[in-house]
């Protein structure tokens, strides 16, 4: 089945090149940063994780999108996203790809990456983040595969696999919970420090995993014959909006906590994201004008979605879905993280800028996932067209 | 007996099981390593104190009394843990240094202040907490409590994940972001004298006061509080030592906390 | 058999870039390591053949009771002579020529640890 990622056109050849030459770029700046150290990147004494971990974080919510193709199609046997669901599971595979590599580039120490293994460490939640992230991969290229290649060959997937389906589906709530657990639990960090994170992230994650897979998708409506069908495309309308509403409500929630109380450890990250935070003499804001961004962003890309869905709109909501993916991208791949170091336990501001090279390992990783993903769904459609024809 | 019947046993055994079973099995999981996490001292419930535990007293005020002791205690500890000197605040190691009043106290908001207080130099380093979140979070058992109470880092596990350095309330933990056995620009050593008797660390882990393990363990007493020892600036020892000098000082000063809220029970004490 | 033409040549080539070492020699017997014994110092802290073997887990051994477990910092030989159990404060007091002493073998057995990362060896601690 495999072969099929190794004939197409050419349009597929140079979209694949083109990929590889990011990732080569980003390949020789990681080399960099590994000789040399994480000191390459913008990351500081008080700013300690940057770009890559905030990376991580989002992606693992991308890769629990999945989910909410998985959930209809096999537990309430909704027959429109046959055609879908494999893109869910495939884009969960790739996404948790990435999340990998991220963890690993913003390690100081790689080659000792296996220690988590060889000294298992159960209240640490990077333990269980390293489990249960991994256990979502497996389970994703297993039911993803065998369910494919069972199409491939004409009959209906094996029993067996059956139970392997619903497992994933809590699995991939916990990927994204544990990932909340990895900030929500740290005293001292009061942005973080919040009951609300893990659902806050489930809920951007159900709107911008299904997000991008619709403009995915579209695309592939365009270049190739693949057509994954308006009434899944318009039930993903219905779970990208109000999934996105709900995540808008959860901030909201995050809001009124923290200016209602005045506690102000709980505004001054808030004041850092979205207004600017004074500080001595200074004003901080580097991220205000992103934080503001997404936040309109994500109510115009969930204004146009439904009615893209009213005028029947390709255009519009691929316009819709860019528009809500990139603002929950600068939520959580931005925000979120990097507003968390601000201002530091001791009550310093540092800003943090990312590094070439650092922005050049970010885009090699994304350009890894997204040819990880161009060979999965190669491999997909064909077999559907195949099947089609 | 009928099949239900017998279902039913089977899942009220099952479930008091579980029931027995879940609360050890949680608080296991919470605490980690058995000498991870003890009961902390003082406030609900007080478990019986067993075993040593080092602590620290600050006593602020000398400091101010003799101007540039509090650099001195930094320049030993550097020295003694060939901790290396970057030259700038983003690659910057640190195990013990001299901060204001509003750095290492941010939660406290007096409305007006003593004058003084605003060029007190006050010595930060781990607090050294009985109930550490930076263990917690550690992916590896790198960094671990030790019986006597310290907070402690194996460097040779570190996989420089930095989950330690989010987790730490004090903003005690330092990150080697670069080669600390390196060379600046002008071919001078990060580290300026190397140390003999003590290793130095390399790229990619993290590292902090360890309160002078290798020191305490041939029974001399942490560097910086050799340096003080003549005016008394800081007071160390084993806290659940009654005759101990820390116990007759925590129980004739009143002493403050940093962020004692976060329920992490630091070791430092400070008097201002 | 199908590709016989391209097989077969293929296999022998593999072969011979195999076992080229053998063929030119590579490694000699003479060229045994033979690292540099303390002069001063008759009796190591274990047998030598258990030295040679197991020192890298008896310096795991230290590490993690001396670290984790509040162990001791001194051991005894079987002769009952005191030594500190420390790579840096006990092994290189006696075996004081890294080069001569642990990167002989090291050099020839091709295994590169990473002790000397941070700890010191005693030249340039001087």
């Amino acid at each position: 089945m495999i072969e099929k990622a190794l004939k197409g056109s050419t349009g597929y050849w140079v979209w694949m090149l083109f990929l590889l030459s990011i990732m080569g770029v980003g390949g020789l700046s990681y080399v960099q940063q590994f000789n040399y150290g994480l000191g390459i990147t913008g990351m500081s004494r008080d700013v300690t994780w940057g770009i890559y971990i905030s990376q991580f974080t989002f992606l693992v919510g991308v890769a629990a999108g999945g989910l909410m193709l998985v959930l209809p199609y096999y537990i309430h046997n909704y027959k429109a996203f046959g055609r879908i669901v494999i893109l869910g599971e495939f884009m969960a595979i790739a996404a948790i790809a990435m999340c990998l590599m991220f963890i690993i580039a913003d390690l100081g120490q790689p080659m000792r990456a296996l220690n988590v293994l060889l000294h298992p460490t159960p209240n640490s939640m990077l333990f269980w983040d390293m489990i249960v992230l991994n256990g979502y991969l497996f389970l994703n290229i297993l039911c993803g595969w065998v369910v494919l290649q069972s199409e491939y060959k004409g009959i209906k997937y094996p029993r067996w696999i059956k139970p392997f389906i619903y497992l994933s589906i809590p699995w991939a709530v916990s990927i994204h919970t544990v990932t909340a657990f990895l900030y929500c639990g740290l005293p001292g960090r009061h942005f973080w420090l919040t009951a609300i994170l893990a659902p806050r992230f489930l809920a951007s994650a159900f709107a911008a995993g299904p997000a991008l897979l619709m403009v995915i998708a579209m695309v592939l409506k365009r270049t190739t014959k693949f057509d994954v069908g308006r009434e899944a495309q318009d039930k993903l309308v219905t779970i990208i909006g109000y999934a996105a509403m709900l995540n808008f409500f959860f901030l909201g929630c995050e809001f009124f906590v923290a200016y209602y109380s005045q506690i102000p450890g709980h505004m001054h990250t808030l004041d850092y994201l979205f207004w600017g935070l004074g500080h001595g003499d200074q004003v901080f804001n580097n991220l205000v004008p992103f934080m503001r961004a997404s936040v309109v962003m994500g109510l115009a890309g969930i204004a146009l979605i439904f009615v893209s869905r009213a005028k029947q709109s390709d255009g519009l909501l691929v316009v819709s879905c860019l528009l809500i993916f990139f603002s929950f991208w600068i939520d959580k791949g931005l925000g979120l993280v990097l507003g968390g170091f601000v201002p530091t336990p001791m009550d310093y501001v540092t800003e943090y800028y990312p590094s070439a090279q650092e922005l050049g390992i970010t885009a090699a990783i994304w350009a890894t996932g997204f040819f990880i993903l161009s060979i999965l769904y190669k491999v997909a459609i064909s077999v559907k067209l195949e099947k089609d024809a | 007996m009928n099949s239900k019947r017998r279902d039913f046993l089977k899942i009220a055994g099952l479930t008091a099981i579980a029931g027995i079973a879940a609360p050890s099995a949680f608080n296991t999981l919470l605490k980690g390593e058995a000498n991870a996490s003890s009961a902390p001292a003082g406030g609900h419930g007080a478990a019986a104190v067993t075993g040593k535990r080092y602590g620290m007293v600050i006593d602020v005020k000398k400091f101010t009394e003799n101007p540039g002791l509090a650099q001195q205690c930094v320049t030993a500890c550097h020295t003694v843990h060939n901790v290396p000197d970057f030259g700038n605040r983003k690659d910057e190691i640190k195990w013990i240094w001299v901060e204001s009043y509003n750095h290492v106290f941010p939660e406290n908001t007096q409305y007006k202040r003593p004058d003084s207080l605003k060029e007190m130099p006050i010595l930060a380093l781990c607090n050294h907490c009985d109930n550490p979140p930076c263990v917690r979070a550690c992916p590896t058992k790198a960094t671990y409590k030790t019986k006597d109470g310290i907070v402690a880092m194996d460097y040779h596990r570190c996989i420089g994940c930095r989950f330690c350095m989010a987790a730490c309330p004090y903003g005690a933990r330092s990150f080697n972001w670069r080669d600390p056995r390196g060379k600046d620009a002008n071919g001078q050593p990060f580290i300026k004298e190397l140390n003999p008797k003590f290793p130095a660390r390399m790229r990619g882990v993290v590292e902090k006061c360890n309160f002078c393990t290798e020191r305490l363990a041939i029974g001399q007493i942490p560097a910086c509080v050799e340096v003080a020892t003549q005016t008394k600036a800081l007071v160390f020892g084993d806290m659940n030592d009654p005759e101990s000098e820390i116990s007759q000082v925590l129980k004739t000063s009143f002493t403050i906390q940093r962020n004692p809220a976060i329920g992490t029970h630091p070791s430092l004490f400070y008097i201002i | 058999m199908y590709g016989k033409g391209r097989i077969i040549p293929a296999l022998i080539l593999f072969l011979g870039l195999m076992t080229a070492p053998m063929w030119f020699k590579s490694g000699d017997v003479s060229k045994l390591p033979k690292p540099e014994k303390p002069k001063d110092y008759t009796e190591c802290v274990a047998p030598t053949q258990f030295m040679r073997t197991a020192h890298m887990q008896l310096l795991n051994e230290w590490r993690d009771d001396i670290l984790r477990e509040g162990g001791s910092r001194t051991g005894k030989t079987a002769n009952g002579t005191e030594y500190v159990r420390s790579l840096q404060n006990g092994c290189m007091k006696c075996h004081s020529d890294k080069k001569k002493f642990c990167d002989d073998c090291h050099n020839y057995a091709s295994v590169k640890p990473y002790c000397w990362d941070c700890h010191l060896q005693p030249k340039e601690a001087m």
